[in-house]
């Protein structure tokens, strides 16, 4: 049973709440109980119809202003597979919960109001969706009821978000564009009667026919190192484990492998899983590692394969989207945290402030503002063992911790 | 709510041991919130795997609102004993007695509010940084919006509006003096998917997720359990039926279904077939709509 989460994105008001509404209607994922909520609540609003994207909206606030201002998360299943749904907010200033939602995603969906076409969000959510790089992108060209089921409207807004995306898309990126009605169900489930001049499949069919990433297994092994598990029982009094996740690759059972910082190599003598010994174990897995040989380890090291080390280094450049209201200037300092591992940071260069919609840089960069993204070098209080983002999603972010509030400011993506 | 069944997504549960680690790494003094619920069973599974074979690196906490399901009680003091687990049970009813709660009157008087107050107490008197929590997010709106790592003040409240960003799986605990985080390893799991790993893991559950006997009474179109913590009218007839819970909160709380489920096969064959959400059974989630995003303000898990 494998697992597809999805993100939405675009502007306010484009449909993204109804579409999911309406996906899990259309599935009979709405319990009665839940349906006959949100059926009292859009009365209470005054509405005629069924409103829902109060099935999303789940805030007192949300729902008082008609706005999504946080993720939420929504789940459905189809005998294929199942789907975790991130309902992200549209708004600009909510760029950074946006980007919460879309950072484990799988896909993109972004919506797009058929009669306006694509807006300034539509090309700041694409713009992140390709920063993170994220894979698929499904873009819904929404409320076509409103356009009479009109084709030509489809395409022109096809012809435009294509023109920006081809700037901006990274090879093998999967773009696909589907016309929809998320207030009436059309294209969701079924495939529409009133748009016989679009052939392809439904969205949901579309949806359960996308390929989970494979390249995952295929990337160099890393496996940092997030607990040392020590029983210090009678019973394995010399037991000595190395629990974490696997972030990407495959890891061995024999492998010769190198301890990072300390250079110590080894040989991998067991893989487990609650006691159980498994030969291998995939990106994502939680496994428990044995060494054949006494090394110091502590968390945050790494496990790597002796023949494919990641770089190591006190300096990173990186994509900063900034989080914060408190702007990032250079010569301030951060908590970095890269997986597991956490040290001081200094941000020595600011530099490659874009413009989301008309891609023009500005080299000139003196603080980095909420929801703004820019380039930046940085100076590590220790050394981080890392790829870049675009070989190596799971190895190659980290997040900025302001330590004055403790909140997460910032990611970075390692160039 | 499903249409049909599928095996358990193991992917969720190597996403919960790592989040279990992740506390035990992070934190000072985490705690594991146990209810004698399945969601709280499951919990305390997936923590044993994250750590053995060392023991479990955290008490677990349960707060007793003295309204509980006999059953459920046995079953705590059972597990806690066959798995060697060191338990801290704390009392509403000590609340109480200490006059900083107080208890309410009449037809729906629960302690299912009160509980937040005996928590909060609780937090303090240990020093709890982190309660591991098993609130799901398909289980209701308010829960939908939540956090896997969730930041509380020091009064214990829950500001959604000011939720620090989380970015891919790197999960930021750091905190101030008298803040705590609440902890969600299975945010990402619906009913069906505990069902199925409960399943999978042949654990054990208290009985009264199995059809039972008992004295019930119709309330607002639900059955509810006959107990002396309810002030039950005449016009309420208590009766015998075959019936079993979809989740354990207070008596006073939780209503009950007709059953004849006997086995884990039975219960998860109703789920698909049933119409009504697991918290539509909950009367502390009908208060008012918003009743769920007001109590975690208030400091509720
Ligand atoms: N006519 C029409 N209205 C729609 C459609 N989809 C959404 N809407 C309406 O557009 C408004 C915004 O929808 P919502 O889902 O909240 O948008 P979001 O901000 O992207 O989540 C609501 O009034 C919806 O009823 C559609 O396909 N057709
Ligand atoms: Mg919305």
């Amino acid at each position: 049973m494998d697992v597809l989460k999805i993100a939405t994105a675009g502007s306010v008001d484009d449909g993204k709440s109804t579409l999911i509404g309406r996906l899990l209607f259309e599935t009979n994922s709405i319990t009665t109980d839940k349906l006959e909520a949100i059926m009292a609540s859009s009365k209470k609003k005054g509405l005629d119809y069924i409103d829902l994207s109060l099935l999303t909206d789940g805030l007192i606030a949300e729902r008082e202003q008609g706005i999504t201002i946080d993720v939420a998360h929504i789940y459905f299943s189809t005998p294929m597979r199942k789907f975790i749904i991130a309902d992200t907010p549209g708004h600009f200033e909510y760029t950074r919960n946006m980007v919460t939602g879309a950072s484990n995603a799988n896909v993109s969906m972004i919506l797009v109001d058929a009669r306006n076409g694509v807006v300034e969000q539509t090309f700041r959510h694409f713009y992140i969706s390709c920063l993170l790089r994220i894979p698929n992108v499904v873009v819904c060209v929404n409320k076509m009821d409103l356009v009479d089921y009109d084709q030509k409207s489809f395409e022109e807004t096809k012809a435009a978000f294509m023109a920006f995306a081809e700037k901006v898309r990274f090879p093998g990126q999967e773009i696909s564009f589907i016309p929809v009605s998320s207030l009436y169900g059309e294209n969701l489930v079924r495939q529409s009667e009133l748009m016989p001049w679009y052939q392809e499949a439904p969205l949901l069919s579309l949806l359960e026919a996308i390929p989970l990433e494979q390249h995952l297994s295929e990337e160099p092994s890393r496996f940092p190192v997030q607990y040392v598990v020590r029983p210090k029982s009678e019973e394995f009094h010399d037991y000595r484990a190395y629990a974490g996740k696997v972030a990407s690759g495959l890891l061995r059972k024999g492998e010769r492998v190198v301890v990072l910082p300390s250079g110590q190599e080894t040989t991998i003598a067991r893989i487990e899983k609650f006691g159980r010994e498994i030969e291998a174990a995939q990106a994502k897995e939680s496994v428990s590692v044995l060494l054949q040989d006494d090394v110091d380890i502590s968390r945050g090291d790494m496990i790597v394969p002796l023949s494919q080390l990641p770089r190591q280094s006190r300096q990173l450049e990186a994509t900063i989207c900034w989080m914060d209201k408190k702007p990032l200037r250079a010569g301030s300092t951060y908590l970095l945290q890269h997986g597991v591992n956490v040290a001081k940071a200094k941000v020595s260069t600011l530099s490659n402030l874009i413009d989301v919609v008309t891609l023009d840089n500005n080299t000139q960069v003196s603080e980095l503002k909420l929801n703004e993204i820019a380039d930046v070098q940085l100076k590590t209080a220790k050394e981080f063992f890392y790829d870049a983002f675009a070989d190596n999603r799971a190895n190659g972010s980290f997040i900025l911790i302001d330590e004055q509030t403790n909140s997460t400011v910032g990611v970075g993506l390692i160039r | 709510m499903a249409t049909h069944n599928t095996a358990f997504p193991r992917e969720l549960e190597d996403e919960a041991i790592y989040i279990l680690r992740e506390v035990a790494a992070q934190f000072e003094k985490p705690v594991l919130l146990f209810s004698g619920g399945k969601d709280s069973i499951t919990l305390v599974r997936l923590a044993q795997k994250a750590f053995y074979p060392a023991r479990i690196p955290f008490p677990l906490l349960h707060v007793d609102t003295g309204h509980n399901f006999e059953e459920t009680i046995r079953f705590r003091d059972e597990l806690v004993e066959e798995l060697g687990l060191e338990l801290i049970v704390r009392y509403v009813q000590d609340s109480i007695d200490q006059q900083k709660v107080v208890e309410e009157t009449g037809k729906y008087a629960s302690r299912n509010v009160l509980q937040t107050v005996t928590l909060l107490d609780a937090i303090e008197e240990f020093g709890f940084d982190a309660c591991i929590g098993g609130a799901r997010r398909d289980e209701e709106k308010a829960r939908a919006k939540e956090r896997i790592f969730s930041v509380r003040n020091d009064f214990g409240q829950w500001d959604a509006k000011k939720q620090r960003p989380e970015l891919f799986d790197m999960l930021n605990g750091r905190i101030s003096m008298g803040e705590n985080v609440r902890v969600f390893p299975i945010s990402n799991w619906t009913e069906l998917d505990v069902w199925n790993y409960i399943r999978e893991e042949q654990l054990a559950i208290p009985s009264i997720y199995y059809s039972h006997e008992r004295e019930t009474f119709e309330r607002d179109g639900q059955i509810l359990p006959y107990s002396n913590f309810m002030l039950v009218s005449d016009d309420e007839p208590v009766s015998t039926r075959m019936v079993r819970f979809r989740t354990v909160g207070d008596m006073t709380c939780t209503a009950a279904v007709e059953s004849t489920a006997v086995a884990i096969e039975d219960i998860i064959a109703e789920i698909l077939s049933a119409t009504v959400s697991e918290r539509g059974a909950r009367i502390d989630d009908k208060r008012s709509e918003a009743a769920m995003e007001k109590r975690k303000q208030a400091g509720y898990f």
